[in-house]
């Protein structure tokens, strides 16, 4: 109840100070400028006409009251007065339409763009692919937030660093280039949003929608899933990191050739944010992002931690020698966790799915109880709703597919790191 | 068409009440042709139905108080906002509308009941059915729909036991809904007492009469695309899907084409109901009939031609963004008309101000910022920013709260007088007009600021520079529900025959038929066609012949 006080103070206090907070952001693009031009000329259009009718209005609530003796008029039609004020909002209109429908046409004109990145929406992470060079990766749901926003998490929100606008990997883009997003989703409707950007656009499973934008200013800048798209809409943020255009050149030379494993994440240099698909990507990053956040925070997300600690202390077994089995009892331990992490929203803690017909049971499924490796592929691979979790590393999956493979009264035997390897 | 009337075995004696038996009582209500009757089921209906959406709202809003998961797994939250938002819509707000229609439109126009009183029964009692079966869905498994109330596959396609439910229960309330509609039209154009012309039927008639030729058009086009749907998920049909050759774009054109004369639907009703109140505590004739008239046509054709405004990020041709930019926008012109109207109509006139005309000057101001917000929306550019934000929630929320249902309330304490015989607690009803219109206020004003700053809705948790305004709307959303109950006592009151009794005519400035029959009205009236004598039509028309 404080908070809410101090918020209402504060909000009556310094409307000023705080714009971003009670209004559109201005953003880092022309086409955003224009957009908030257009945005505060049609509510200030509002607040004239709004001012206008509601003074006469209350002037009238006031003043032609029975109780002041105000005898009733009878006057009930005037045409002079009907064709003005039909006529008058009809030109303010047509004043509003035309610059609207310039910065609309200016909007949809994707020609002259010189690079392009393929965005695809999946239940409930983010897929870019830069078709002018090699880089592809995923972005999901920054492990900090995650491990903040379960039910009952008993972490607050407040102690995490952008709550539901991180992600592990960030888009990174250079500024001052024309780029054109093409966008699609996997499964069901997305939204690809960035209101620094001005940039809104659905993304619709087997279509291509293109956008494009040119960003003048480096920086961050957060978004999220705009269009319902199930359980976790909310948990699907975008994070784009604008570069100098030689940063970002750096940033993509370095991006193939970059140790995947050797991928030092620290929020502030840009480094930090290059995207790794290999082994480890994951929970390196959230090793850090829990050292990042203040001590409560890392001790409430000490399960967190150990999943980084182990999945690290783990890596060398499984690059160097691969021939080396693991124990059953690490990799159930290690599966637990990388399902409760990437499985358990569509199939359930319990293994039972949603009952949904695309979200299936695991108990008993033909998949997980039958050869390992079609199980393997179909992780790899992904398969209708399910998108592919080739981004984990060769351990994770192993650990999470043995786990599958005898929990919940299924008896499905061991499956090595190797195999997975040999699969890729 | 026979006269209703010749129906009626208990036309001697009256209906039956409880002291008749239990058993005599509920075949009275379930039974029962007259529009009275179905009038009162239908309003009762409507007020149980907005509790329950309510409480649904409140689940969200607490759930919402504070950043972070506190109470409800994120599965359950969608399935809230979906039911909140099908319960309100086609269990509230249309069978409210509905009950008013019933009581309203025969003592308005001077007919002795609905054109077809058998019909009426059985609209009415598929409601009860059609809720059953949805809010039932709650406990089968998987849950409840949670795709939303519009529904959009692929994602509603992903519903598990809960779906084949929901479309059923859909069709019920479309053929309740048509049979309704279809009574409306065919009691209006047929039944109206001599000398009752089209251009002297009062605005809650005319109103009317659009809607139901808008429900006509579009509640088959809804039926279809569920049906749709329905072939999508269990007959391997493809019309939504990409791999079979559909789009599921195709969905929402279709549903949008339904769904937007659908808002006029919820809207055109209520602008009818304040059109005749504030008249009458302006003790002045409404200002501009025949405009009103034209308006309410105009907005209803437009209603065709705008549906693609919901739809501008899906992804369109350049020219149809243009298109529906423009016709949207033109939608401000009708409409602003009807606004100076009821200013004109208030201007110089002698005003009181009893609760009805609280419910219907708040409307006008309410109502009037949920279209202005409308307008910024209709600017496809900025509709950018604007689309699947909080911005879009205190838009419709604004339109449909203290828009259509406060019509709905400034309606019910405006005829409950004429239906119970006595005089509402007019200090309980201030009451309840203050308490819900600041705590309205209070929910959804800061939308418009936690929506711009760019909080999407339907999350079920969000990032801390939105958590002040949530937590602000929260407490509204609790004062607004729990205010509630003081109408409740209200109209329990009324119904008890609690209060000062009230006379035929009720409210000094009133004008119409309704108001020549005693308080409470007779359970039978006009039987034989009342005289429609000047003074109780010219409240609403231009040739002022009374001295």
């Amino acid at each position: 109840m404080s908070r809410l006080m101090m918020g209402l103070v504060g909000m009556l206090a310094a409307p000023m100070a705080l714009a971003s907070k009670w209004n559109m952001p201005v953003g880092v693009t022309e086409t955003s400028r224009e957009v908030y031009d257009l945005h505060m000329l049609i509510f200030w259009i509002c607040v004239v006409i709004g001012v206008g009718v509601f003074g006469v209005m209350f002037y009238s609530v006031f003043a032609h009251r029975k109780s002041k003796g105000a005898k009733p008029a009878d006057f009930h039609e005037s045409t002079t007065v009907e064709i003005i004020w039909t006529v008058i909002p009809f030109v303010i209109l047509i004043a509003m339409a035309i610059p609207a429908a310039g910065t609309l046409m200016r909007m949809e004109d994707v020609s002259g763009s010189e690079m392009t990145v393929k965005i695809t929406g999946y239940q409930w992470l983010w897929e870019y692919e830069y078709l002018d060079s090699d880089v592809h990766f995923y972005s999901r749901l920054a492990p900090s937030s995650d491990a903040a926003r379960q039910l009952d998490s008993g972490i607050d929100p407040a102690t995490v660093d952008n709550y539901l606008l991180e992600v592990d990997n960030r888009l990174v883009l250079p500024v001052d280039t024309k780029i054109r997003f093409l966008l699609t989703a996997n499964d069901v409707l997305h939204a690809w949003w960035v209101p620094d950007l001005a940039l809104k656009k659905d993304a619709v499973p087997g279509f291509v929608r293109e956008i494009w934008t040119k960003i003048d200013e480096p920086g961050v800048y957060r978004g999220q899933c705009a269009e319902l798209c199930g359980r976790d809409h909310g948990f699907m943020p975008i994070v784009v990191e604008a570069l100098p255009k030689d940063e970002y050149e750096q940033w993509v030379a370095s991006y193939g050739s970059e140790s995947m494993t050797d991928a030092v994440v620290d929020a502030g240099t840009p480094a930090a944010t290059a995207p790794t698909t290999g082994p480890g990507a994951l929970y390196t990053d959230k090793e850090s992002a829990v050292d990042s956040d203040d001590s409560e925070a890392s001790a409430e997300t000490s399960g967190e931690t150990e999943v980084a600690q182990a999945d690290a202390s783990s890596k060398p077994a499984a690059a160097d020698t691969a021939s080396g089995d693991i124990s059953k009892a690490t990799l159930m331990a290690d599966g637990e966790k990388v399902y409760a992490q990437n499985c358990a929203a569509c199939h359930q803690p319990s293994g039972k799915g949603m009952e949904m017909a695309n979200f299936p049971a695991l108990i008993g499924s033909p998949i997980v109880t039958g050869d390992p490796a079609t199980q393997i592929k179909q992780v790899l691979k992904g398969k209708a709703a399910m998108p592919p979790f080739a981004y984990l590393t060769d351990q994770q999956i192993a650990s999470v597919v043995t786990y599958t493979r005898n929990s919940w009264g299924n008896d499905s035997g061991v499956v090595q790191p190797a195999a997975v390897k040999a699969q890729r | 068409m026979s006269h209703a009337a010749d129906h009626h075995d208990d036309h001697h004696h009256g209906p039956a009440t409880l002291s008749d038996g239990f058993g005599k009582w509920a075949m009275r209500w379930i039974s029962t042709t007259n529009h009275k009757d179905l009038g009162t089921l239908y309003l009762w209906f409507s007020f149980l139905m907005f509790f329950v959406g309510g409480a649904m709202a409140l689940v969200i809003r607490a759930e919402l108080f504070q950043p972070g998961m506190q109470f409800v797994d994120p599965e359950f939250f969608n399935q809230m906002t979906a039911m909140h938002a099908l319960i309100m819509i086609f269990g509230a707000v249309m069978p409210g509308f509905v009950g008013l229609a019933n009581w309203m439109i025969p003592m308005m126009i001077g007919c002795s009941d609905l054109a077809l009183p058998r019909v009426n029964n059985w609209g009415f009692w598929i409601l009860p059915f059609a809720f059953t079966i949805l809010i039932s869905t709650l406990f089968v498994p998987g849950g409840a729909p949670a795709a939303g109330w519009t529904m959009y596959p692929p994602l509603s396609l992903q519903t598990s036991n809960a779906f084949p439910m929901l479309i059923f229960a859909i069709h019920l309330m479309g053929i309740s809904s048509i049979t309704g509609a279809i009574n409306v039209v065919v009691t209006i154009l047929n039944m109206r007492a001599p000398g009752m012309t089209l251009l002297k039927m009062p605005l809650f008639v005319w109103t009317w009469l659009i809607t139901a030729y808008l429900l006509i058009a579009v509640m088959p086009v809804l039926a279809g695309a569920v049906t749709m749907l329905l072939t999508d998920k269990y007959f391997a049909t493809s019309f939504f899907s990409a791999a079979g050759g559909g789009d599921p774009v195709m969905f929402q054109h279709i549903f949008w084409f339904f769904g937007h004369p659908e808002v006029y639907i919820l809207i055109l009703p209520a602008f009818g109901i304040v059109s005749t109140i504030i008249p009458t505590f302006a003790r002045k004739q409404l200002f501009g009939y025949d405009s009103m008239v034209y308006a309410t046509a105009s907005i209803a054709f437009l209603s065709f031609i705008v549906w693609a405004h919901h739809m501008f990020t899906a992804g369109m041709p350049i020219a149809a963004e243009l298109f529906f930019m423009f016709s949207t926008m033109l939608i401000a012109v009708p409409t602003g008309v009807k606004v100076f109207n009821w200013v004109a109509t208030m201007w110089r006139g002698s005003m009181t101000f009893e609760t009805p005309m609280l419910f219907a000057i708040a409307f006008v101001f309410l109502f009037t910022i949920g279209g202005f917000s409308g307008l910024m929306l209709a600017i496809a550019p900025v509709d950018f920013q604007y689309h699947d934000t909080y911005f879009v929630v205190a838009h419709f929320h604004y339109v449909l709260v203290p828009g259509a249902i406060f019509a709905i309330m400034g309606g019910v304490y405006y005829w409950l007088p004429k239906w119970s015989g006595v005089m509402y607690n007019e200090t309980a009803g201030k009451w309840h007009f203050w308490l819900t219109t600041i705590f309205v206020n209070v929910t959804f004003f800061p939308m418009h600021f936690s929506g711009l700053a760019g909080m999407p809705r339907r999350i079920p948790d969000y990032a801390v520079q939105f958590a002040d305004f949530n937590m602000i709307a929260s407490v509204g959303a609790f004062g607004f529900g729990f205010s509630q109950f003081i109408f409740l006592w209200i109209v329990i009151q009324a119904c008890r025959r609690k209060g000062e009794a009230a006379t035929a005519r009720v409210w000094e400035g009133a004008h119409g038929l309704e108001w020549t029959v005693p308080s409470p009205a007779p359970y039978h009236t006009f039987e034989t066609p009342p005289v429609v004598s000047d003074a109780e039509v010219t409240a609403v028309h231009d040739e002022p012949a009374h001295a």
